[in-house]
């Protein structure tokens, strides 16, 4: 057992940190072109508004897996791609192409979680700083966004988790991260269980700490409520006896 | 050399799509039906605070959403492909046990993932019941039983529709992993097809275009229900 968590933890651990890379490049890339569809999905443009709806609505239609697959082994057939020194930059390297999928996977998930922000942000405010004569670019800035952002940031953590999930599935084309290593051990070690635990646990851990820096945000951008939320938060009244 | 549509349709492979597509409907129409069963009796355990239990609860569905998926199937894969090998060998059914096995592992495995979320979604829609209407009933003296029956279970039903809608667009994506463990399914086949012919642009793209016919067709059911049910409601 102990020769078993010797020989795991260090490898589970390299691919820990591959994980980490893989989540926070795809995240930041992800999180900005998320606004921007958002952001083009509530336009008036209706060119741009249907081209939102339809990226949205094709990568939440389809699996990650096969998103991934297709970039790396279907868009490198193509001589469009072969013959452009960019863009095979991107596709030959496993790494890079998952977090190329993971990056458009994610910013249509984003897009909708911000799209339910802004239309949140109540219409009287924009007109209140319109009337103020702030311009377009300042009102987002100030009023729109920071009021959007507070109100998707829960639903934005749990697509966080669902991203670090996701870079799982880049071990399908030789990017070897937890999971990767994880399935190479178990069929070394046949320690199933106790590399799927470890690997578990590795997991659980950059969850909890995703979900307590998200924590830390809202507490930050809710601190105009912090001491009141505690006290109007009554205790949920016993229905143990129904239903069971 | 040109490779296309008419070339995927001549050598044969759309009948292997279409078997491949209606594997990953059936295992994603399985696998929902246990997680549904599993998210009731989670859902219920986890809403009425039954004490030892819901700990159990909370433990797997923290564990199961909390892990990858990938992961959970390589778990249930590594960990029985032995056992399973040796006693199908034993009865002497080896070569004809493989696909249903893979079959078997991949429904507990998305069930067990489809089980945690849907746990939540029926979690959440006991609690959206107004505790009125059950202190009501519990006043006119019904059984527990009974209000379950008559009260809880209608009312959950109708707001949880938009919940497990997610939770089964998630599963129907989700059966696209089993095609790790070797399941022939829609994926699975798309990754054959792709090496046989060295044209993988054309496979994954087919496979990308099928699987947005299921999403948008169930899409399109779940909507159909979901005005239904707002119709039925009182104003």
């Amino acid at each position: 057992m102990i020769d078993l968590i010797q020989l795991a933890v260090p490898v589970l651990l390299k691919g820990l940190w591959v994980t980490a890379v893989l989540t926070f490049i795809s995240v930041l890339i992800g999180f900005n072109l998320g606004l921007g569809l958002a952001l083009m999905r509530l336009s008036s443009n209706r060119f741009l508004s249907g081209f939102a709806k339809y990226y949205s609505n094709v990568f939440r239609g389809t699996p990650l897996l096969v998103q991934i697959f297709l970039f790396y082994y279907g868009l490198g057939q193509l001589s469009l791609i072969k013959d452009n020194a960019v863009l095979w930059w991107l596709i030959s390297d496993g790494a890079r192409c998952a977090v190329l999928a993971l990056a458009l996977n994610t910013a249509a998930y984003t897009s909708e979680i911000l799209r339910g922000g802004l239309m949140s942000v109540p219409v009287g405010l924009v007109e209140a700083a319109q009337a103020c004569g702030m311009s377009r670019m300042l009102r987002f800035r100030r009023i729109e966004f920071p009021l959007a952002i507070r109100q998707a940031l829960p639903a934005y953590g749990n697509e966080l988790i669902l991203v670090v999930k996701g870079t799982s599935l880049a071990s399908t084309i030789t990017v070897l991260e937890i999971t990767g290593y994880a399935k190479r051990l178990m069929s070394q070690t046949f320690a199933i269980f106790e590399i799927f635990a470890i690997a578990g646990v590795l997991y659980l851990v950059i969850n909890l700490l995703l979900i307590g820096i998200i924590r830390a945000i809202e507490r930050f951008l809710m601190r105009h409520e912090t001491s009141s939320v505690r006290y109007l938060a009554a205790p949920q009244p016993n229905r143990s006896t129904v239903g069971s | 050399m040109e490779f296309g549509l008419w070339q995927v349709w001549e050598a044969g492979w759309v009948t292997a799509i279409l078997r491949g597509a209606s594997i990953t409907i059936l295992v994603g129409l399985v696998s929902m039906t246990a997680g549904l069963v599993i998210g009731v009796v989670c859902g219920l355990i986890k809403w009425a605070r039954i004490f030892p239990l819901s700990l159990l609860v909370d433990a797997y569905t923290s564990l199961v959403r909390g892990v990858p998926e990938l992961l959970i199937i390589y778990l249930l894969f590594f960990s029985s492909v032995e056992f399973v090998t040796k006693v199908v060998t034993a009865f002497g059914y080896a070569g004809v046990a493989e696909s249903g096995y893979a079959f078997v592992i991949a429904v507990i495995a998305i069930g067990a993932i489809s089980g945690a979320y849907s746990t939540e979604v029926v979690r959440g829609a006991l609690g959206a019941i107004p505790d009125g209407h059950i202190e009501a009933a519990r006043a006119l003296g019904l059984s527990g039983g009974r209000i379950f029956r008559r009260i809880i279970a209608p009312q959950m039903l109708r707001i949880a529709v938009p919940g497990i809608n997610n939770v089964w667009q998630t599963t129907i994506k989700d059966t696209a992993l089993v095609s790790v463990v070797g399941l022939q399914e829609l994926m699975r086949i798309s990754f054959i097809g792709a090496n046989s012919t060295r044209h993988p642009f054309i496979f994954y793209l087919i496979a990308a275009v099928v699987y947005l016919v299921i999403t948008l067709v169930s899409q399109t059911g779940f909507d159909g229900i979901e005005r239904l049910l707002r119709l039925r409601t009182r104003k």
